[in-house]
């Protein structure tokens, strides 16, 4: 296996690069190498602990919010280092968007939610906004559930039609990259399928990462696979590949359920 | 196995003490009850015989034997707002850099360990401390404003600490989605912290406001009057205020006994304005929460 793990023929997206990250003394990441292919759904799984959520929230800097992290290493997107100093947060995180585990919509009318991401230091007409909102809770698959009542608080809705919602807030600010943390580990099985439909969808226009305790989702929704175990990389590959002929025995043993 | 279910002796020697154990319980609450009813009572029936629009609308007359108090009111109406529009801001800045800025740290927790400890400060070392640093050092004499910055400092601990509260009621998950969409800290504090916590840290803040308006000692040294021919036109100038009037009424008085009356009706006024406070702090938090809500 090639270190930096590129798979021939798939443009990297998001390039880690010896990527070591702590939380105070407790290293939690140990030099992973990675590259995330573009317009590919890229799942991480690995026993809980394991680093996934530490993982992904490192592709955006969200591990910032926590004091005493501290990471060493490179992540490279577009050949940008998103550690160097220089970064603009503000611009990197409308560039990779984050939908998160539990469906966290703003207690806000539906319509504020999705336009969030555009008004927020922008004064922006409301045609615009307008065009905006429709545009991507349409390509949420929410739209037709909810278009005649865009003015209600967005906490009314159920917990799928929430995550969906986040989504659909995600996509409004137009990122390249979407990293979803365990996006459906808080609603309930017609809502997930739903959403795996949609990640589906995603990957035509996006590089999608994510993260997910469930095996089957990540066969059903991912064109890559990462296994990260203690945090380390174990194995990445095709997902037809590690779910069928994984070359590791300790990612053969998670997925076929000897541990876990 | 079967186990019977049938009370025992064993059980109605445990019900009786369990019963016992309840009318202490119960003795209790009826007995502060009883002394608060009693006490409302009392001020009541004495203090309405007096209350008048007469009471409401003059000024003491005759040695403050007669007339109104009007001057006492309007006086703690203006140094209460005085506290209010020093202590409010102030508070809600202080509590908004503790919960979201500062690290956590050791300096923190000496910080926010100092600003609970403050609360517990008597409030006559407030007025001890006002009349060193308003008063003399920086020279605003007794008046209104050195009287309300005094209060002011009284109330910040309760004001910083209730919003701090406030700001803890709203989820990280509020803070982390609106990060995440691009939101720079202080416009994710701005859209997505503060409209969610405001109700909260006004609730704090006037009921903080509510003890303040009925404090005496802060006040004694720092600016109000024993009685005044004129309403304050400046803050430079001493006011009347509803505690201190009382006092004196009550004890200070040199024909006690006319004043008596007197001093129940502004026992009376002081009391209803300290529950038309609390009243309006419990009114805006719940029709916020319900705005919030829906």
């Amino acid at each position: 296996m090639d270190k930096t793990n590129i798979h021939a023929g798939y443009k990297p997206k998001i390039l880690v690069e010896d990527l070591n990250l702590y939380y105070g003394q407790k290293q939690v990441l140990k030099s992973i190498n990675l590259a995330i292919p573009e317009n590919q759904v890229t799942a991480i799984i690995g026993p809980s602990g394991c680093g996934k959520s530490t993982f992904i929230r490192a592709l955006n800097r969200m591990n910032d919010l926590i004091p005493e992290a501290r990471v060493e290493g490179k992540i490279l997107i577009d050949d940008e280092n998103i550690y160097d100093p220089d970064i603009d947060l503000v611009a990197l995180r409308k560039k990779v968007g984050m939908v998160f585990q539990k469906p966290n919509p703003f207690p806000k009318s539906i319509f504020d939610n999705v336009a969030y991401g555009l008004t927020i230091g922008h004064h922006r007409p409301k045609a615009e906004l307008e065009k905006v909102v429709e545009k991507s809770l349409r390509q949420a698959a929410l739209w037709e559930e909810i278009k005649d009542r865009l003015e209600q608080n967005a906490l009314k809705l159920s917990g799928g039609q929430q995550q969906r919602l986040c989504i659909a807030r995600t996509l409004a600010v137009e990122p390249e990259i979407i990293l979803f943390d365990e996006p459906c580990s808080a609603i309930d099985p017609i809502a997930t399928s739903k959403v795996e439909e949609l990640i589906h969808q995603l990957k035509k226009n996006y590089t999608v990462v994510i993260v997910t305790h469930n095996m089957q989702q990540a066969a059903r929704v991912s064109d890559f696979t990462a296994f990260l175990w203690l945090g380390e990389l174990i194995e990445f590959d095709r997902t037809d590949k590690i779910f069928t002929n994984p070359a590791n025995k300790l990612t053969e043993d998670y997925i076929t359920g000897r541990f876990g | 196995m079967k186990t019977s279910v049938r009370k025992s002796r064993k059980n109605s020697k445990t019900q009786l003490t369990q019963f016992l154990g309840f009318l202490v319980l119960r003795l209790s609450v009826y007995l502060v009850l009883f002394v608060l009813i009693y006490f409302l009572y009392d001020v009541l029936s004495h203090g309405s015989k007096v209350i008048s629009w007469e009471f409401l609308s003059q000024a003491p007359r005759k040695g403050m034997t007669e007339g109104g108090i009007f001057p006492a009111i309007f006086g703690t109406f203006l140094v209460t707002l005085i506290t209010a529009a020093v202590s409010v801001p102030l508070g809600m800045a202080a509590a908004i850099y503790l919960n979201e800025y500062a690290r956590a740290g050791r300096l923190t927790r000496l910080i926010r360990l100092s600003i609970r400890n403050l609360a517990g400060v008597p409030s006559v070392v407030y007025g001890l401390f006002g009349v060193i640093l308003f008063v003399n050092l920086m020279k605003l004499g007794t008046s209104l404003l050195s009287a309300g910055l005094t209060l002011a400092l009284l109330t910040l601990p309760w004001t910083i600490t209730a919003s701090e509260e406030a700001l803890k009621t709203v989820p990280d998950s509020y803070r982390e989605g609106a990060l995440a969409l691009g939101a720079t800290k202080w416009q994710m504090i701005r859209t997505n912290v503060l409209p969610y916590s405001i109700p909260g840290m006004l609730t704090g803040a006037i009921l903080g406001l509510a003890r303040a308006a009925g404090e005496t000692a802060p006040i004694m040294f720092t600016g109000v009057a024993f009685y005044l021919p004129f309403l304050p036109a400046s803050l430079k100038d001493q006011f009347m205020a509803l505690p201190y009037h009382l006092y004196v009424m009550a004890t200070q008085h040199h024909s006690l006994d006319r004043a008596k009356s007197l001093a129940y009706g502004t026992a009376l006024v002081l009391i209803v304005f300290v529950i038309l406070f609390n009243l309006t702090a419990v009114i805006i938090r719940s029709r916020l929460r319900r705005k919030w809500k829906n």
